[in-house]
């Protein structure tokens, strides 16, 4: 029994992990099309990024003379690293084994390590842009990766634990009790998921205008299926940022047991949560502009500043448990 | 004779028999290549296994030396600690032993002096497997000096630049006020334990206000030579101009002797635990890991970078020190010794990824003669061994999974994070902010290597004798591959380090991690009880698979082959070499952010028809703050001694009449 058990969450856990990748491009279409209707515009198919990455795949993959090895292994260290971090984070149900893989401070440093492999590619080809593209998100995530860690702290040390499918466990068991030191971390969170994502007002997905880009300044010498994997991999991180911040905040609806009615209430959950969040996002990105690079580290310490005002404040208000 | 105390004799046998053999070499310059260099390999892997001995045996083996002063003998001691300090130096010594052959062969036209390079490096060693295994303060502090003496002789090995003179002395100044410090600190502590013997320190109980004296001085002396902020100006200026051989064990392992002495001087022989020392460590600790950090990211000299990333990780080092302090003053045995394991882990995991680093570093000297990185490029085609090895040795200092460094900082972190045990408010938010600013230095870090290596491998070579590099001998790939070998087994396997480590916080303080911490090689569980793990293993193996999977979907795209052609470039010229980023350039947006602290010089020159230049200095605010300060009241005070020097021969010798009467009095 024990074992039929353990199978099954492993199966789940893969499950999940699929359902990551498989999430991805929808959730992209889905701001694209809010985003669109917003502009007043009809904009393209909900499943338009589907259709892309199937494109890019068929693609023939152009490869610069400079380019060196590194350059083509980069988007599959990307995109698997990426992938990893996202399957340890809870999408449909919590206490999955992959959980204990890898926790918070794991998660953070496997995207590291897909952005540590992303601006290397950047700059192997030995372009001027690339460059630029990498020196930026260099800059953009040595701000946001502390911010990140002090407010994935507030949480891990309130549920006493780094491990995500805990602290979420936490919030469940637990009577629902406003803390400042969350909402301090869930402003801090959500200022991290946008420069981290590159969404508006930090970097524009959308540009192609050269000196504007700091994403897509990166993959400009990719092509084909590299191309492909890189994008799959940004939108992989856009839904693991989305469901990092719905699930840990507000967790109900994710499945607590493997029975298949748990699971598929938990599939409701995330995808309404993320459909809300994607909206949320594409109203903020349709108000707001981008700024310019260097009012970007301002934006930047006032979330690692509310992360490290939650972190205090749950040191000093929290009461010892 | 115990079996590990006799393999560690052996070690500094033959690390001296290394030193006397290279005597010869000022004949046979062959001889330092030949024999040389395999005997100080041997004997790093004599040290290495006498360390692991140590650490699987347990337990502590002493013997008393037949030297020394007639009433003050020499007497060694092989315990957990030493025997993992042992293991550490043994470890980059044997890398350093093979890749050295292949390094010296060029220098063996040059106007140097090899056997003084061979003489001194077997007397470094000597004196640094010594340090280890001394249980006196007279033996301790005499291999100390040894060690400090003949790295001077290293660091002005190439001595014809005014500039390596002026590290050269520099370095020797500092160390002698910091074994100054240190000899201090032993005697207050010998005053209290009646004698110099290690034991009588130790079963001494000081006053807390000696204590906090003896403290005071070991933290500044071992610090000034782990090059902790402030006193850190000296390692970025003598550490690169070494050999980059002795560049590896300057970085590697001399800075690892000195937390060393700090861990048996603190938490051995003084033996309490106060948490303002604690909160002092932890501070300076911070502040060295960020302002290393920084630094490093101002420089373009790839042997100077790295030398202001060793300031930053022995800062990590000395934040996981400062977190055991505060733990153990708290009566947190357990936690202590995690905060104290992960120190011990970091700086383990620093003496293979930085000596690593140092010998690609000496790899791309070798077959470029460059250390600028703002010359280099491409190099990655031309040297793909030392290219692989150096991308994981960026991987690891990086402390990115499933590397090494990862591992160590992911344990300061836990520790950091059970700051909730602690009852004093200021120490629970305190601590946060110390995990803050490692969050910070970790993310930087990142950035940094991702410029150099960006920089120096990947693009295209930005001068001609960079575009004309060739790979490297046999042996000084070997040297590298060792290291990054054990980057990743470091890194994979951390729950057999732990295992094996586990020893030292048992010894030392009497209590260590539960033993279900480390029963499981799958996961890494410090803390059962908080329910936190990590697996290097599946991570790497899903890693694997998932890379696995996308390779396997891919095999039936449509179209597998690869083109070349021309960068794409958003459709501009094409480029060249010229139109690269720069390191300096990659550099500037966070020189901006944090532009507050260095010490900025940016000027615009328009030279007519020679066209516009622009020059852009930074410097170390430490210089400016610290060391000119000092210097300047120095001089001051030579100035008013020299007072005394009129050149007339009668007031010589009124003085020294004087100087007797006073001295007779004393005496009478």
């Amino acid at each position: 029994m024990d074992h039929l058990v353990t199978s099954g969450a492993w199966g789940l856990a893969l499950l999940q992990a699929l359902l990551y990748a498989a999430l991805g491009p929808l959730l992209v279409g889905w701001i694209r099309k809010v985003k669109a209707v917003l502009q007043n515009r009809r904009g393209a198919s909900v499943l338009q990024p589907y259709r892309d990455l199937r494109k890019l795949l068929m693609k023939e993959a152009r490869v610069a003379h400079t380019a060196s090895p590194l350059f083509r292994a980069a988007p599959y260290v990307v995109f698997g690293a990426t992938w990893l971090a996202a399957a340890t984070v809870p999408l449909v149900a919590v206490d999955l084994p992959t959980a204990a893989i890898a926790d918070i401070i794991a998660l953070v440093g496997l995207l590291a390590l897909a952005r540590f492999f992303l601006a290397l590619a950047g700059m192997d080809v030995g372009t001027a842009f690339g460059g630029m593209g990498a020196s930026r998100e260099m800059l953009v995530s040595a701000l946001a990766e502390p911010a990140m860690l002090m407010a994935v702290f507030t949480l891990a040390m309130t549920a006493h634990s780094t491990n995500l499918a805990t602290v979420v466990d936490y919030h469940l068991t637990g009577s629902i009790v406003l803390r400042p030191s969350f909402l301090f971390a869930f402003a801090g969170l959500i200022l991290v998921a946008i420069a981290e994502t590159g969404r508006i007002p930090v970097d524009n997905p959308a540009t192609h205008l050269e000196l504007t880009m700091i994403h897509e300044a990166m993959l400009l010498e990719y092509s084909g299926r590299h191309l492909a994997l890189m994008e799959w991999a940004a939108q992989i991180k856009l839904v693991l940022y989305g469901a990092l911040i719905a699930n840990v905040f507000f967790p109900w609806g994710i499945a607590r047991s493997l029975w298949p009615s748990a699971v598929a209430v938990g599939l409701v959950a995330i995808v309404l949560k993320l459909l809300t969040l994607g909206a949320a996002l594409a109203v903020a990105e349709t108000v707001l502009a981008k700024m310019r690079l260097f009012r970007a580290p301002a934006f930047l310490n006032l979330a690692l500043l509310m992360s490290l005002l939650g972190l205090l404040s749950h040191v000093i208000l929290g009461v010892r448990a | 004779m115990d079996g590990a105390l006799l393999l560690a004799a052996l070690a500094v046998m033959l690390a001296l028999a290394s030193a006397a053999v290279s005597l010869a070499a000022a004949q046979q310059p062959q001889v330092l290549r030949l024999l040389a260099m395999p005997l100080l390999g041997l004997s790093g892997l004599l040290a290495l296994g006498a360390g692991l001995v140590a650490l699987v045996a347990g337990g502590a083996v002493t013997a008393t030396l037949p030297l020394g002063l007639p009433w003050l003998p020499w007497c060694v001691r092989l315990d957990a600690l030493a025997g993992f300090f042992l293991a550490v130096i043994g470890v980059v010594t044997v890398a350093v032993g093979l890749y050295g052959p292949g390094y010296v062969r060029t220098l063996e036209h040059g106007r140097e002096s090899l056997s003084a390079l061979g003489v001194f490096t077997g007397l470094f060693l000597t004196g640094m497997l010594l340090v280890v295994l001394a249980d006196d303060a007279f033996l301790f502090m005499v291999a100390w000096e040894l060690m400090s003496l003949s790295s001077y002789f290293l660091v002005a090995f190439q001595h014809e630049h005014a500039a390596n003179r002026r590290a050269a002395f520099l370095y020797l100044l500092m160390a002698h006020v910091g074994g100054l410090a240190i000899l201090l600190a032993f005697g207050v502590l010998a005053s209290f334990g009646a004698g110099f013997a290690f034991d009588a320190m130790r079963s001494a109980d000081p006053p807390v206000a000696w204590a906090s004296v003896a403290f005071v001085l070991a933290f500044l002396g071992f610090g000034m030579k782990a090059g902790l902020v402030p006193l850190h100006a000296w390692l970025p200026e003598a550490h690169p101009v070494a050999p980059s051989h002795i560049s590896a064990l300057m970085s590697g392992v001399m800075l690892k002797v000195a937390v060393y002495g700090f861990i048996r001087v603190v938490f051995d022989l003084i033996g309490q635990f106060h948490w303002q020392w604690g909160v002092a460590v932890l501070a300076v600790g911070s502040v060295s890991a960020l302002m290393g950090v920084l630094y490093a990211l101002m420089q373009h000299d790839l042997k100077r970078l790295l030398a202001y990333h060793s300031v930053e990780n022995l800062g990590i080092i000395f934040i996981g020190l400062g977190l055991a302090l505060i733990f153990l003053s708290a009566g947190h045995g357990l936690l202590g010794a995690l905060a104290l394991l992960a120190a011990l882990y970091h700086t383990v995991n620093h003496a293979v990824f930085k000596g690593l680093l140092f010998l690609g570093a000496g790899a791309i000297l070798h077959s470029t003669h460059e250390r600028d990185l703002e010359q280099m490029g491409g190099l990655l085609r031309r040297m793909p061994w030392t290219g692989l090895f150096f991308l994981v040795g960026c991987l690891s200092i990086s402390a990115l999974p499933p590397f090494n460094g990862f591992v160590s900082e992911w344990l300061t972190f836990q520790a950091a994070l059970q700051a909730w045990h602690l009852d004093s408010g200021v120490l629970r938010s305190l601590i946060p902010i110390a995990a803050a600013v490692l969050a910070l230095t970790g993310a930087l870090a990142a950035a940094c290597f991702v410029k150099v290596y960006g920089v120096a491998f990947l693009g295209q070579a930005r001068s001609r004798h960079v575009r004309r590099a060739r790979p490297v001998p046999v042996g000084m790939r070997a040297g590298q591959g060792l290291l990054a070998a054990l980057c990743v087994i470091l890194g994979i396997l951390p729950t057999g380090v732990l295992t094996l480590i586990g020893d030292i916080p048992r010894q030392l303080l009497g209590g260590g991690l539960s033993p279900a911490a480390a029963s499981d090689w799958l996961w890494l569980t410090p803390l059962p009880a908080e329910g936190v793990s990590y697996s290097a293993p599946l991570v790497v193996m899903l890693l694997a698979g998932a890379i696995g999977l996308a390779l396997w979907r891919l095999r039936h795209a449509a179209v597998r082959r690869v083109r070349r052609c021309a960068a794409w470039d958003c459709g501009f010229a094409p480029p060249t070499p010229r139109m690269q980023y720069t390191a300096t350039a990659f550099a500037q947006p966070i020189r901006r952010v944090f532009g507050l602290l260095f010490h900025v010089d940016e000027s615009v020159e328009s030279r007519g028809h020679d066209g516009t230049r622009y020059q852009l200095v930074v410097r170390d605010r430490a210089w400016g703050l610290f060391y000119a300060p000092v210097a300047q009241v120095v001089e001051t005070a030579a100035r008013r001694v020299a007072r005394l020097q009129s050149g007339n021969i009668r007031v010589y010798l009124g003085w020294t009449l004087s100087t007797l009467l006073v001295l007779l009095w004393i005496i009478s």
